[in-house]
């Protein structure tokens, strides 16, 4: 079975992009939502099928469903960590194939910025026993685990994982959204302040606000909306491991599996994507995607992300948002892959804009490089 | 009813780095659990670990000087071919290698054995 074009994107909504302060991360998640509805030319009582997730409710879709007074006749919420609304898509995309429901509503916010200022993860609330005595720092401590072996195996060098940071920051230079868009060198990054080496706290994403939401609906009613229907293409997701000690091998994450599943879904590959969305929480991150995804051969991400072909005006636009490490990372940053996905096929992206573009992909990571998911995106005349 | 986690921790409070190994695949497991996650197998024995390893993936994590000095943290391949998060002392944290061969030690840490490894 197929679930290629059962779904199609009407309806986009962000709110509280960078700082928010004052607002709750439910406040945030449902003025997106109602962007999103507005967009949709949809009303909340018309929402019969929600998917959700969050850093601060481990019932996530009874609160989010409770604040928008919806009843929701499918209710999702797999935590996976920050893939989670890329994953939510897969079950969306089903149940308005089968008729389940037919006004899919994913959705995502945290006030992670205003009121906390540092990590809400659940990752310090669930101690890994063989892991936290020799005190981890979640996640980046895994992260820079993975940098160090893909340093070894491939030779790939900090210049090259500062070359992804300053590709997004010039994406964020275009974007008036996005939270850091100060220009930003090579230099900057390499001598900004270590935090677990390789990466310095430029190689890392940021801790924002922020909320994003996304309506679907089955292709008939699709058209009826006032913006161009996006199509999910294809989706799939895989996990391997909970924990960095037990990845199998450091430098191969499981989008290896997501992406091609993802792929073949749609009938199309990585050479046709116009624009790639790649969860970059920390600067190896695009570099493993870049790979694992297809984009370029295993252990030459750093030199492709160094060449300038992920950056304006290169061969391959990625994270032309910003990303999470220029734009917005309110904690799980998954939902605006998505978001940024539509809005560049729907044309609307503005000075970032990647001109004619049909095809996109939006990938989401979770937990420790542990879950991936990836999704195609295309526009009507791309199905 | 002693547990797997349970029974690592009193092997490890006696001075014995232990695995389990699968008694149908023969292959070493590490964290310890009921079932082998290799062949799904429900009989998994306890051997005694060589302690012998090699540096896989290391890193330096740094703080305010005023919380502490940078440490190390790595993960370490054992040659039963099993691995552990861990932390090499000795070297400088920033001298610990990948490939730097290893050895583990059993020491006390805020009261509960740790394995950590020295240079071998």
């Amino acid at each position: 079975m197929s679930l290629k074009a059962k779904a199609w994107a009407v309806g986009v909504g962000l709110a509280g992009i960078g700082e928010a302060p004052g607002m709750s991360h439910l406040d945030l998640t449902a003025l997106a939502v109602k962007q999103a509805l507005d967009e949709a030319g949809l009303e909340l009582g018309d929402v019969d099928g929600l998917f959700a997730a969050n850093l601060q409710n481990v019932f996530a879709p009874l609160n989010v469903a409770e604040y928008l007074g919806i009843h929701p006749k499918v209710s999702e919420g797999t935590q996976i960590g920050g893939s989670s609304p890329v994953a939510h898509l897969m079950w969306a995309a089903l149940a308005l194939d089968a008729g389940l429901c037919d006004v899919a509503l994913v959705c995502y916010g945290s006030n992670q910025r205003s009121a906390a200022g540092r990590l809400l993860s659940p990752s310090t609330g669930e101690p890994l026993i063989y892991e936290t005595p020799y005190g981890p720092r979640y996640p980046i401590s895994s992260y820079a685990l993975a940098a160090s072996r893909h340093m070894y195996e491939f030779g790939t060098t900090r210049e090259q994982l500062a070359a992804v940071a300053v590709a997004a920051r010039r994406w964020a230079e275009l974007n008036p959204l996005a939270f850091m868009r100060d220009p930003l060198s090579i230099g900057d990054v390499l001598d900004s302040r270590m935090v677990c080496d390789p990466l310095t706290v430029r190689d890392c994403c940021l801790v924002t606000d922020g909320a994003g939401a996304v309506v679907l609906t089955r292709a008939e009613r699709a058209r009826d909306g006032a913006k161009p229907p996006i199509a999910l293409l294809g989706i799939g997701q895989a996990h391997w491991h909970r924990q960095i000690s037990q990845m199998p091998d450091l430098t191969v994450t499981a989008a290896g599996e997501s992406g091609p599943r993802a792929f073949a879904m749609a009938g199309v590959g990585p050479r046709d994507i116009d624009v790639a969305e790649l969860y970059d929480a920390f600067t190896i991150n695009t570099i493993l995607f870049l790979e694992d995804l297809g984009f370029c051969a295993k252990g030459e991400g750093g030199p492709f992300a160094a060449s300038g072909a992920i950056a304006p005006g290169g061969s391959l636009p990625v994270n032309t948002n910003g990303g999470g490490l220029s734009c917005v990372h309110p904690g799980m940053y998954g939902i605006f892959t998505v978001i940024e996905s539509i809005q560049q096929l729907r044309g609307e992206a503005g000075e970032r804009q990647v001109k004619g573009a049909e095809l996109a992909v939006s990938h989401g990571n979770g937990g420790h490089l542990s879950s991936q998911a990836t999704a195609i995106w295309g526009t009507a005349a791309a199905v | 009813m002693t547990g797997p986690d349970q029974a690592y921790a009193d092997f490890l409070a006696a001075g014995r780095l232990c695995l389990q190994r699968c008694r149908a695949c023969a292959r070493h497991v590490f964290f310890p659990r009921v079932l082998c996650p290799h062949c799904g197998h429900g009989e998994l024995d306890w051997i005694d670990a060589s302690g012998k390893g090699t540096v896989y993936a290391t890193t330096v994590i740094r703080r305010r000087p005023e919380l502490g000095l940078p440490y190390n943290l790595c993960l370490v391949d054992l040659e039963e071919g099993v691995r552990l998060t861990s932390r090499v002392e000795g070297p400088a944290p920033e001298a610990v290698r990948i490939g730097m061969a290893v050895k583990a030690r059993i020491i006390e840490q805020d009261g509960a054995p740790l394995v950590v490894f020295d240079p071998a």
